[in-house]
């Protein structure tokens, strides 16, 4: 077995420097890698680049990172839900690159695969393909859209082992997976880490190969943003 | 004339047993209330679960467990979660046999526009693009006319676009329309409205052959 366990989140983050790009897996607050997002803001580094589905909300998520301007440009599909974003946004300080949400996920995948670009038919006409390479196949038209190239991908899983396998949790999984090796360091923080041996490996989503650093997270809020219930009749 | 409820109730009877239905956020999210029980559908939500139930019972909320509009679900038996490439892999690969979305403005020729106004709102596209690039069935549900009274059914798009020649079938507070190589192709007329209440709340080409139903609803 190869140990990809590190003690804590310092650790794990070893190597993180200003200007790089990260991804970081979630959907809205869903599965977000909480404790690498603290160490991040607690670490102070700057000017980097993000490559995120949303940008959180205010005050938790990347939230908390854009309040200490320390992102300098946004890749996202969705950013909707932060004042402080759209005031960053419209007034120049922050770059933002907006891809359709499949394109993003499979621009995470392509990297994490080996392949540098593929077409699709997303976003075809409108300004996301402007300067963009484009080709028809059977009579449909389709964009050359390029992988990501990212330094670290943070993510973060419900269980996972010594070796590095991860296994998600209902709609936390998300970008998690797609995330998961495709950038030079792969780094995942779950809510319980167990030996090796302890998770079968029917069950595994995303196999230890595809992680460098894993680290049992020491506190996950997971807010809930939009709580939405029904009433018992 | 409809309201949000009966835009929605409209666009159920065009769910049919078997199908596979992602709802965009709006009045599309309400078109499952209106489902017929005795067919069988999943509603599948791009975040990454297909199988989709109602909204919890209060205490039973899983921040684990959200739908796109980042609110919290239930699942029903069957249902299944995925990461986002795979969810966009049964979009894009035409798994998912019905998208009903929402549109700020939808042209003659099929375009659809409805993430962007320039200079005021930057939320971004979110999972829209993928989807009506790769729908082979789109449904858009909207109002006939925007908050100032024009149109939304328009000859060509103002606003930058979502797709290209991708809508088929509109359902609005007036109106069931199909897009035609000849233009918005009026299928049916909501309870109470006339041909000529719909023709003024339409831009783009209206195209009436005969006599034009009531709906049904």
């Amino acid at each position: 077995m190869i140990s990809k366990k590190v003690a804590n989140v310092t650790e794990a983050l070893k190597g993180v420097e200003n200007g790089m790009t990260f991804m970081l897996g979630g959907f809205g607050l869903c599965g977000i890698p909480e404790n690498a997002i603290a160490e991040l803001v607690r670490l102070g580094i700057k000017d980097i680049t993000c490559i995120s589905n949303n940008a959180g909300v205010d005050d938790f998520g990347l939230g908390l990172l854009l309040q200490k301007h320390q992102i300098k440009k946004m890749i996202s599909s969705y950013v909707g839900e932060n004042d402080e974003f759209e005031r960053q946004m419209l007034s120049g300080e922050l770059e933002v690159e907006l891809t359709p949400q499949g394109t993003l996920a499979e621009k995470c995948r392509a990297a994490q695969s080996g392949f540098p670009a593929f077409y699709t038919p997303a976003g075809y006409g409108t300004e996301v393909a402007e300067g963009k390479e484009t080709r028809e196949f059977d009579g449909k038209m389709y964009v050359l859209e390029p992988a990501f190239k990212a330094d670290f991908s943070f993510v973060k899983a419900w269980k996972g082992d010594e070796a590095g396998n991860l296994i998600f949790k209902g709609t936390a999984r998300n970008f998690n997976p797609c995330m998961c090796g495709a950038a030079t360091i792969t780094v995942a923080e779950v809510e319980e880490l167990l030996p090796a041996g302890s998770l079968d490996p029917n069950e595994i989503h995303i196999p230890g190969i595809f992680v460098q650093r894993i680290f049992q997270g020491e506190s996950f809020e997971k807010r809930i943003e939009q709580r939405t219930v029904r009433q018992k009749s | 004339m409809l309201d949000k409820n009966g835009i929605a109730k409209r666009i159920a009877k065009e769910v049919k047993d078997g199908y596979y239905v992602n709802l965009g956020i709006g009045i599309p999210t309400l078109v499952a209330n209106f489902v017929r029980d005795d067919i069988s559908v999943e509603f599948q939500s791009e975040n990454g679960v297909l199988g989709m139930g109602p909204f919890p019972f209060e205490g039973e909320e899983d921040a684990d467990i959200i739908n796109a509009g980042k609110q919290t679900i239930t699942t029903l038996p069957g249902a299944s979660f995925f990461d986002s490439a795979l969810s966009f892999a049964m979009i894009r690969g035409k798994h998912v046999h019905l998208t009903i979305l929402g549109a700020m403005e939808v042209a003659e020729n099929g375009d659809i526009a409805n993430w962007k106004i320039p200079g005021k709102m930057v939320k971004g596209m979110g999972g829209a693009m993928d989807l009506v690039a790769s729908a082979e069935n789109i449904i858009v549900a909207m109002m006939h006319t925007n908050r100032a009274g024009k149109s939304k059914l328009l000859k060509r798009c103002t606003l930058p676009l979502t797709g290209v020649g991708c809508v088929k079938r509109i359902v609005t507070n007036l109106a069931v329309l199909e897009v035609t190589p000849d233009g918005f192709k009026l299928l049916e007329r909501a309870p109470g409205v006339s041909v000529e209440e719909i023709e003024k709340a339409t831009e783009g080409k209206l195209v009436v052959n005969g006599e034009i139903p009531e709906m049904n609803i």
